[in-house]
């Protein structure tokens, strides 16, 4: 299930904010949507991102998607291990599958993402549409 | 990260609650909502390969070809030699425009001189019969009978043997590309040794009603043999590792037989046919562009409609993928002709970003013996 300490933004990724810094993932409905992740391109650290950016992509098989970040900062560190090894988004996406970390620019875009009850909704209702 | 859902209105197939019993992921293909994957793409491709999946092909369209004129028909609509096709036998041809370019890609199976089956993609169904029909001479009936059947793959190294227990008469002495009606777990069918895999293989016609039953039969007739439950993702890395081209990717009305390097379907000796000249005139001539297999030298998968960057002029990606076999990205794309040797060197425009990539031999797998 989603992890309780973790916001949730409507494009499917999370963060978990640890003091000024965020670690950005994608949640295990985005990975299992996606299938086997086979490729991920990921920025270089010290890249500045507003939030809604696209900071990389991900690829399974089947598909291209792009990564938004869903705060703003500056990026402090990328997951070298997920891009050797993208399977690792699908094994444990909300772990060892994380992608960057941001050094954030401000802690007012934390509050207006969802929690992951809210989060739980959505997808919910995202998946009675079809 | 934005998430595909599939579109209401889509057309389904007998075997639709079959793939949601499965767990299937659905997906619109064409404008009918088929499964994508079941375990997942890597999964399925690797059962294929090396044991045994079935794939739900019933979107597929067929059309019977009767009557005295039936052959002359054929002969003047599609590109290779009917005449050449013995009975029980089949050929991959294509309907081509005058200019030679694809109305389609089809397999030809022959019952007897006055009786044929066309399979033609999902798609291009109703364009299909519009042109043939539009088309054909006097003494040849085209019936579309599409929705009256359902179409099973079985596919890989496993399937003759699995075949071989469901089956009376047994279909597992076939011939490469050929075909006979057999009874399948107590179900009328058609069974033909082709595929879209690179595999070994057989495809299975029946009725609708039937699929169901028949798809059951060899889900658990297969349980020991590793049998798997294959979308459509799956059939896609399949293909491609196998070189065969996708309409609507590779191959369009835009491209010639000769430029999509299916000049072995062409026989301009046979006599006249729908496209002949333009074909002639472009062999004479040399192809301007060549449909060629890649592989990436930088990081990236080059996808369909990636431009390329060749020393001879612009390309475009026309097909790509993480191929599961070779654990590498691979893909199909139209080159100016004169950077289309293997070991050349162009460039795929990856979002924005140029990634080296490598023109190399094809097939990018080929399995070790044929049956």
């Amino acid at each position: 299930m989603n992890p309780e300490d973790l916001r949730y933004a409507d494009s499917h990724e999370w963060v978990r904010v640890e003091g000024d810094v965020g670690t950005i993932g994608i949640t295990d409905h985005a990975q299992k949507q996606l299938g086997e992740i086979v490729y991920l391109e990921l920025p270089e650290v010290g890249h500045m991102y507003d939030a809604g950016d696209e900071f990389g992509t991900v690829e399974s098989v089947k598909a291209v998607s792009e990564l938004f970040t869903p705060v703003s900062g500056e990026v402090v560190a990328v997951n070298k291990g997920a891009v050797g090894e993208p399977g690792i988004i699908n094994d444990d996406p909300f772990g060892d599958g994380w992608l960057i970390k941001l050094k954030l620019s401000t802690d007012v875009e934390i509050g207006k993402l969802m929690s992951a009850e809210a989060y739980g909704e959505y997808v919910a209702a995202e998946e009675q549409e079809k | 990260m934005s998430v595909p859902v599939p579109q209401a209105s889509l057309r389904r197939t007998p075997l639709y609650d079959l793939h949601r019993e499965l767990g299937a992921k659905l997906i619109d293909f064409g404008g009918w909502e088929m499964p994508v994957q079941y375990a997942g793409i890597l999964e399925e491709h690797r059962a294929v390969r090396e044991r045994v999946g079935l794939f739900d092909v019933s979107h597929m369209g067929e059309f019977d070809v009767t009557g005295p004129g039936a052959l002359a028909c054929l002969q003047r609509l599609t590109p290779n030699d009917v005449g050449a096709l013995a009975d029980g036998r089949i050929h991959y041809s294509a309907f081509l425009t005058e200019k030679g370019t694809f109305v389609d890609d089809l397999l030809v199976y022959r019952r007897a001189a006055d009786s044929y089956l066309l399979v033609v993609n999902a798609g291009n169904t109703p364009k299909d019969f519009a042109w043939a029909t539009s088309h054909a001479g006097p003494g040849a009936n085209f019936t579309d009978r599409s929705a009256e059947t359902a179409l099973i793959a079985v596919q890989g190294p496993k399937s003759a043997a699995l075949m071989a227990r469901l089956s009376a008469p047994d279909p597992s002495d076939l011939p490469y590309y050929g075909f006979r009606e057999t009874t399948v777990a107590g179900a009328k069918t058609l069974v033909s040794r082709t595929g879209y895999t690179g595999e070994d293989g057989f495809e299975v016609y029946c009725r609708p009603e039937d699929a169901a039953r028949l798809f059951r039969a060899l889900l658990s007739e297969g349980k020991p043999d590793g049998v798997a439950p294959c979308g459509l993702g799956a059939r896609d890395t399949l293909r491609l590792e196998a070189k065969m081209a996708l309409y609507g990717n590779d191959i369009d009305e835009t491209v010639t037989a000769y430029e999509a390097d299916l000049g072995w379907i062409v026989k301009p000796k046979k006599g006249d046919f729908i496209g002949r000249d333009a074909l002639v005139a472009q062999k004479q001539a040399g192809v301007p562009r060549k449909l060629v297999g890649f592989e990436m030298v930088d990081r990236g998968i080059g996808r369909h409609g990636y431009p390329a960057k060749t020393a001879a002029g612009p390309g475009i990606v026309t097909s790509g993928t993480h191929s599961p076999t070779l654990g590498k990205p691979i893909g199909l794309a139209l080159l100016p002709a004169a950077a289309s040797a293997v070991g050349t060197e162009f460039s795929v425009d990856i979002r924005g970003r140029d990634a080296a990539a490598r023109v190399v031999a094809t097939p990018f797998y080929k399995r070790s013996q044929k049956p």
